[in-house]
């Protein structure tokens, strides 16, 4: 969008994460392509969250990442929040907060210090809030919403930035089955206008919608690469046991867990 | 409720309580109006009275919306950080000290009650900074703080203990009192409201966008530590100098930030700024009840504050807000 194009949105070069001394990934080499949406999965405790919170700056790490080709380290605060929106897991709190002032924060990066929001911001904030039906009660606190109505301001709060990339942790949380449809829809329309997408998806048969895949087991990236591929189909038995059952349907693929 | 609506009403609260203020004087109900003398006693001892007690009330009001949005926690008040026992612990070393060597009593006197207090406080605060390795967990925050409120207190009854003459000064200095406050309080007063206002308020956005967590605001470019460290600053400053003019009143910090939230949804721009002024409008009320329906007699503000503040929060509990 406002930046230069680059072929890769994101690269990691990672040697080690440890959380409290606990060593949580081992060393992943990735290069995510712009343009593209990439689902990161695995079974749990594999390491998903850490490798998103790593590519996005969280996470103290021992390696390098590189955000469009420059290290993050080297990127002024303002500027990064600009290039890259992150949506984490279950952000909580901002409960005295309107659903409108929550959105609103997504604008930050583009204003100057107490700047007052400017109709670029206003336009930003109501676009991403019809996009996730939140405009009818922008007015509501965050107090009075449920989890899935919660969900989706937060969801406008990443879109209303407007960055070229955007992560997000299990996005799908409490969100029902039509506006998990209307989540698919926005991400493909971002992935269309050239926006990178990266999410980690618990539900294997969204993260089987993406373009790409990175399957992850243990701390380390077991297979990337394109969803349809054989290869991908294989590494996903493997890190889940080999007890799932994988169907084509109409095109699409769909896993299913298997009892034998 | 508007922000901006609330806001007139604070304002002309307040205006109404200073003159009410300084027409209530140790005897009671007694209007100056018109006589010189009565006017100048007023000038000298009612006004900076009124008037510091509003500060010191806006100041406790301001570092409890501060502890409150910095801590995510609506129980957090301003004294969370230890600086209620830091001030105890200098006022109670500095009382002490008064009488034991002519040197310690110079020095004692030059330093004065309000600048030890000031400085205990302070020092509670970076010790409790110091303990939680920098600003980077607030648990860690929060749990030091209780551990140096707790230490400090056992070395100031520690001090009492040995020292036993300090004891009726002291126990003035912990419930809390308006009484010795002159222009000079009300001109330190003032200035650090306004100091510890402008700095709260410049980091208000961040502020609003930690309540999403910390990644969420690290995300959105906020410098989280920078942040942090600035509005710690600002809330022991306005602490502590609301301490040492007029000694640990409870309860205003807490009850204030609650009163502005539950009339009006803001960002926390205008909640620091209401809070100040519910706490300044909390005080001087309390300041003015004090001094008139036992008169000549006059209650302890900090009790006034205390009984007030409990008897509020429990009915908003039962209420279910």
């Amino acid at each position: 969008m406002n930046s230069p194009h680059h072929a890769n949105a994101l690269s990691a070069d990672i040697k080690a994460v440890r959380l409290s001394k606990q060593l949580v990934l081992h060393p992943i080499s990735l290069k995510l392509p712009s343009g593209r949406w990439t689902a990161i999965v695995g079974p749990n405790g594999a390491g998903k969250s850490t490798l998103l919170r790593t590519l996005a700056g969280l996470q103290p790490c021992d390696g390098q990442i590189g955000l469009q080709g420059r290290p993050l380290s080297e990127w002024p605060a303002k500027e990064r929040a600009r290039a890259l929106a992150w949506l984490g897991q279950s952000e909580a709190g901002a409960d005295d907060l309107s659903a409108l002032d929550v959105v609103m924060l997504g604008r930050l990066p583009h204003q100057a210090w107490l700047a007052p929001a400017s109709p670029a911001d206003h336009a930003a904030v109501q676009q991403a809030m019809t996009q996730t039906h939140c405009w009818a009660w922008k007015e509501r606190t965050l107090a009075h919403l449920s989890g899935g109505e919660r969900q989706r301001v937060l969801l406008a709060r990443a879109l209303a930035v407007q960055a070229p990339i955007v992560l997000m942790d299990e996005p799908l949380a409490h969100l029902d089955p039509p506006h998990q449809a209307d989540w698919l829809c926005i991400v493909r329309e971002l992935v269309k206008q050239g926006v990178t997408v990266v999410s980690v998806l618990h539900e294997l048969n969204m993260a089987l919608q993406a373009d790409d895949l990175v399957v992850m087991a243990k701390g380390l990236v077991r297979h990337h690469g394109p969803v349809d591929s054989p290869l991908a189909h294989a590494a996903l038995q493997e890190v889940f046991d080999h007890r799932l059952k994988l169907f084509n349907v109409e095109g699409q693929w769909l896993a299913m867990p298997y009892t034998a | 409720m508007r922000p901006i609506t609330l806001l007139f009403l604070l304002v002309s609260v307040t205006l109404g309580l200073l003159v009410l203020g300084l027409a209530v004087g140790s005897t009671g109900w007694s209007p100056p109006w018109g006589d010189p003398t009565a006017m100048q006693i007023v000038w000298d001892i009612r006004a900076p009275r009124c008037a510091g007690a509003w500060l010191a009330g806006a100041l406790l009001g301001l570092g409890g919306a501060i502890a409150q949005g910095l801590f995510r926690n609506p129980l957090a008040d301003p004294y969370l950080l230890g600086s209620s026992s830091g001030a105890a612990l200098g006022v109670a070393v500095l009382l002490a000290l008064l009488g034991v060597s002519p040197v310690a009593s110079a020095w004692s006197l030059r330093l004065g009650l309000t600048g030890a207090a000031f400085v205990g406080a302070v020092g509670a605060v970076s010790l409790t900074l110091i303990l939680a390795r920098g600003v980077q967990h607030t648990l860690r925050l929060l749990l030091a703080g209780v551990v140096v409120g707790v230490v400090l207190g056992a070395l100031s009854a520690l001090t009492m203990l040995m020292v036993p003459d300090i004891m009726r000064a002291m126990q003035a200095f912990m419930m809390g009192t308006t009484g010795f406050l002159g222009w000079n309080s009300v001109t330190i007063l003032a200035s650090t409201l306004v100091v510890s206002v402008l700095v709260a308020f410049g980091c208000s956005r961040a502020l609003d966008a930690l309540t999403l967590g910390d990644s969420a605001a690290v995300s959105l470019g906020v410098r989280l530590a920078g942040v942090r460290m600035l509005l710690i600053a600002a809330m022991a400053l306005a602490t502590g100098a609301a301490v040492a003019q007029a000694g640990l009143i409870s309860f205003v910090g807490l009850v204030a930030p609650h009163l502005v939230r539950s009339r009006v949804n803001a960002t926390n721009g205008p909640v620091l700024v209401l809070s100040a002024l519910f706490g300044g409008v909390l005080l001087l009320s309390a300041d003015i009840v004090a001094r008139w329906v036992w008169a000549p007699q006059e209650l302890p503000v900090g009790v006034l504050t205390a009984v007030l503040g409990g008897g509020y929060l429990l009915w908003r509990m039962n209420r279910g807000g």
